[in-house]
């Protein structure tokens, strides 16, 4: 029994003692600037968000007064053309490759939507400009919602088919033992049985790309005025933010805060609702 | 007998009255059983034809790859045909005389992205193992969900806030006190902008890190428990056992993660764009002011009037493509082979 409660050695007593202070000084530093940026984003934004910023569009330099609402307006349009290519074919695809999905091909394509993720966003948006915006000869809130749209693909699709893959099998079975042909079971018990992991990932793209401003710059490129033609530029709320916050006016650093307290607002109830249903129910288990 | 959850197993009832109705099929009814009727050709089309609007929702991912590379190939031939390699060696950039040449980007990229890698992975690293293995279990949870809260925040906002908070800090305190105490290894000289690749290193660094410590949470969790009791039963000390039994066992995919966050490093456009100074130099200093490959393309894409200027922009996106591309692909696999394989493999 001695050997057992013999003291540890003073080095070992040391690196440990560094070791547990190094990974909680660690976990201070990375939740500081969280917390950093936040406060000083409420700080500095709320102050500055009145009823004629979220309802005025941007006035010239020295005018006082002005606001974004063309931008919220416009980026809402982008985000909501983006969903619209990217949420159809996610889930399409992240359905083929979860219900359907057996050998390379497969393999291949869930391969090619992780790297898909990793393009950086600019290159997404060099892309969209050679697809829409080269052959239309102007940029619009079509090519931008392109843009999103791809980026959007990918994590959907993963999300779907990983939250397709917990649904048992059994449920499957159950319904095709019933002679419900093949794809009323996968779009009406498989999909509808994981379809708030489904929504998840759907909204989680959607916040991802909620906040992209270097794929709309030559795409969407921003717009001073009022445009609900999604032919044409369009305004939206991350470029007007980059613009102001790099213009050498107070005004405009005031209105930046204020449209990145409205973004950010925007994105972190998005994420926190979709935390707070997916802890609440069981995902894809027959609960 | 656990109750279904399915609320559609009632309305099979309703379904059988349309496919009975199909023409054609009405006139077996009579004597066939009703298993017969689902197979029915309506319903055998619309299987092949579900199926098949599938997999060509699955071919766009590969169709949007393939796109890519077409395009930005394409687009850059001009620029690939005239300068060749000298566009990677070549440190002019002269839009008015059309003379391009990315080093100054390359090397701007390249030292943001190291700045950024040694600030964040043994942050990440640190907070993934004191949520893993030191926390309470009630903190556990939050801390994941802020850090995850963090990969949220969109990378304008992070230049914005670099640009008012973080830069004055650097120029105020920060940098006057590196250059002081670190000044002779020649990385920390020259006036203090607080805007620079310091500046632009930093912000990175905190946008990198919750992806690096949401992939080593997932790796260290994937440790078999097994492994940390047989460590802490031979009289190990905590650091002894995360350093022999998790570290060890995690290291693949550690690293996974950290060439993952490399590759969103050095794609990363607008926060570097708004803190890096945006001019094309090669200094040795990162209180200096330098440029990226991303940045270029924010700035000058929509100013680029005539075709060699557009053209050699898309050959510095086609650079940046190529090299995420390999950059994700090496760090998917890594990740994969770890997550996806049977923990005993890792035993070695």
């Amino acid at each position: 029994m001695a050997s057992l409660s013999r003291p540890l050695s003073v080095w070992r007593r040391f690196t440990n003692i560094c070791f547990i202070s190094f990974s909680g000084v660690a976990a201070f530093l990375v939740l500081a600037p969280l917390a950093a940026i936040f406060g000083y984003l409420v700080y500095k934004g709320i102050g500055s968000i009145t009823w004629s910023f979220l309802t005025h569009t941007p006035r010239p330099v020295g005018e006082p007064g002005g606001g974004m609402a063309n931008a919220i307006v416009g980026s809402m349009m982008i985000l909501g053309l983006g969903s619209l290519i990217g949420v159809p074919l996610g889930i399409g695809s992240g359905i083929y490759m979860a219900e359907f999905g057996k050998g390379r091909y497969v393999t291949f394509v869930r391969f090619t939507a992780d790297v898909l993720n990793g393009v950086p966003s600019i290159v997404v948006g060099i892309a969209a400009y050679a697809l829409v915006v080269l052959p239309q000869q102007h940029f619009s809130a079509l090519s931008g919602g392109v843009a999103l749209g791809i980026m959007m693909i990918p994590t959907i699709a993963r999300t779907t088919e990983e939250m397709l893959l917990m649904v048992p099998n059994t449920i499957r079975e159950a319904a095709l033992a019933l002679g419900i042909p093949q794809w009323r079971t996968t779009l009406q018990v498989t999909l509808r049985t994981a379809s708030k992991g489904v929504i998840t990932g759907a909204m989680l793209a959607f916040a991802r790309v909620a906040g992209e401003t270097a794929p709309l710059l030559f795409t969407a490129f921003g717009n001073q005025f009022w445009n609900l033609n999604p032919n044409q530029p369009t305004a939206a709320l991350p470029i007007q933010i980059f613009a102001y916050a790099i213009s050498p006016f107070d005004e405009w650093h005031r209105q930046a805060w204020a449209g990145a307290l409205i973004l950010i607002v925007l994105i972190v109830v998005a994420v926190s609702a979709v935390r707070v249903v997916t802890s609440r129910g069981s995902m894809a288990n027959n609960a | 007998m656990s109750v279904s959850p399915n609320p559609e197993f009632r309305p099979i009832l309703r379904f059988q009255t349309p496919v009975a109705s199909v023409p054609g099929a009405s006139a077996e009814l009579a004597e066939v059983p009703r298993i017969e009727l689902h197979s029915s050709r309506v319903s055998k089309y619309l299987d092949v034809l579900f199926r098949y609007s599938l997999l060509i929702c699955s071919i766009s991912i590969i169709a949007v790859m393939a796109l890519f590379f077409y395009e930005l190939t394409s687009r850059s031939k001009l620029s690939i045909a005239k300068f060749g390699f000298h566009f990677f060696t070549g440190d002019t950039w002269d839009p008015v005389s059309g003379d391009f040449g990315a080093m100054p980007f390359i090397y701007g990229t390249l030292v943001s992205s190291l700045v950024a890698l040694v600030l964040a992975v043994p942050l990440a690293v640190g907070v993934s193992v004191f949520v893993t293995e030191l926390c309470p279990r009630f903190l556990r949870g939050i801390i994941s969900f802020t850090v995850e809260l963090l990969a949220a925040i969109p990378s304008v906002i992070y230049g914005l806030w670099g640009i008012f908070v973080l830069a004055p800090l650097l120029r105020t305190y920060v940098e006057p006190w590196l250059a002081k105490t670190l000044g002779w290894t020649g990385l920390f000289t020259g006036p203090a902008y607080g805007i620079g690749m310091l500046a632009a290193g930093i912000i990175l660094a905190i946008m990198i890190i919750p992806i690096i410590a949401s992939i080593t949470r997932e790796v260290l969790v994937a440790v078999p428990q097994s492994q940390r009791e047989a460590v802490l039963a031979l009289g190990a000390t905590r650091w002894e056992m995360v350093r022999m039994a998790v570290l060890r066992n995690a290291r693949a995919g550690i690293m996974g993660g950290v060439i993952l966050g490399l590759g969103r490093a050095i794609g990363e456009t607008m926060a570097v764009t708004m803190l890096i100074g945006n001019r094309p130099e090669v200094a040795k200093s990162l209180f200096a002011p330098g440029y990226t490959m991303a940045s270029v393309i924010a700035n000058e894409f929509s100013e680029a009037t005539d075709d060699l200027y557009l053209s050699a922009l898309v050959e510095i996106g086609l650079v940046l493509l190529i090299v995420t591309v390999v950059v994700n692909a090496c760090a998917r696999l890594l990740v994969w082979s770890i997550t996806r394989g049977n923990p005993a493999r890792n035993n070695g």
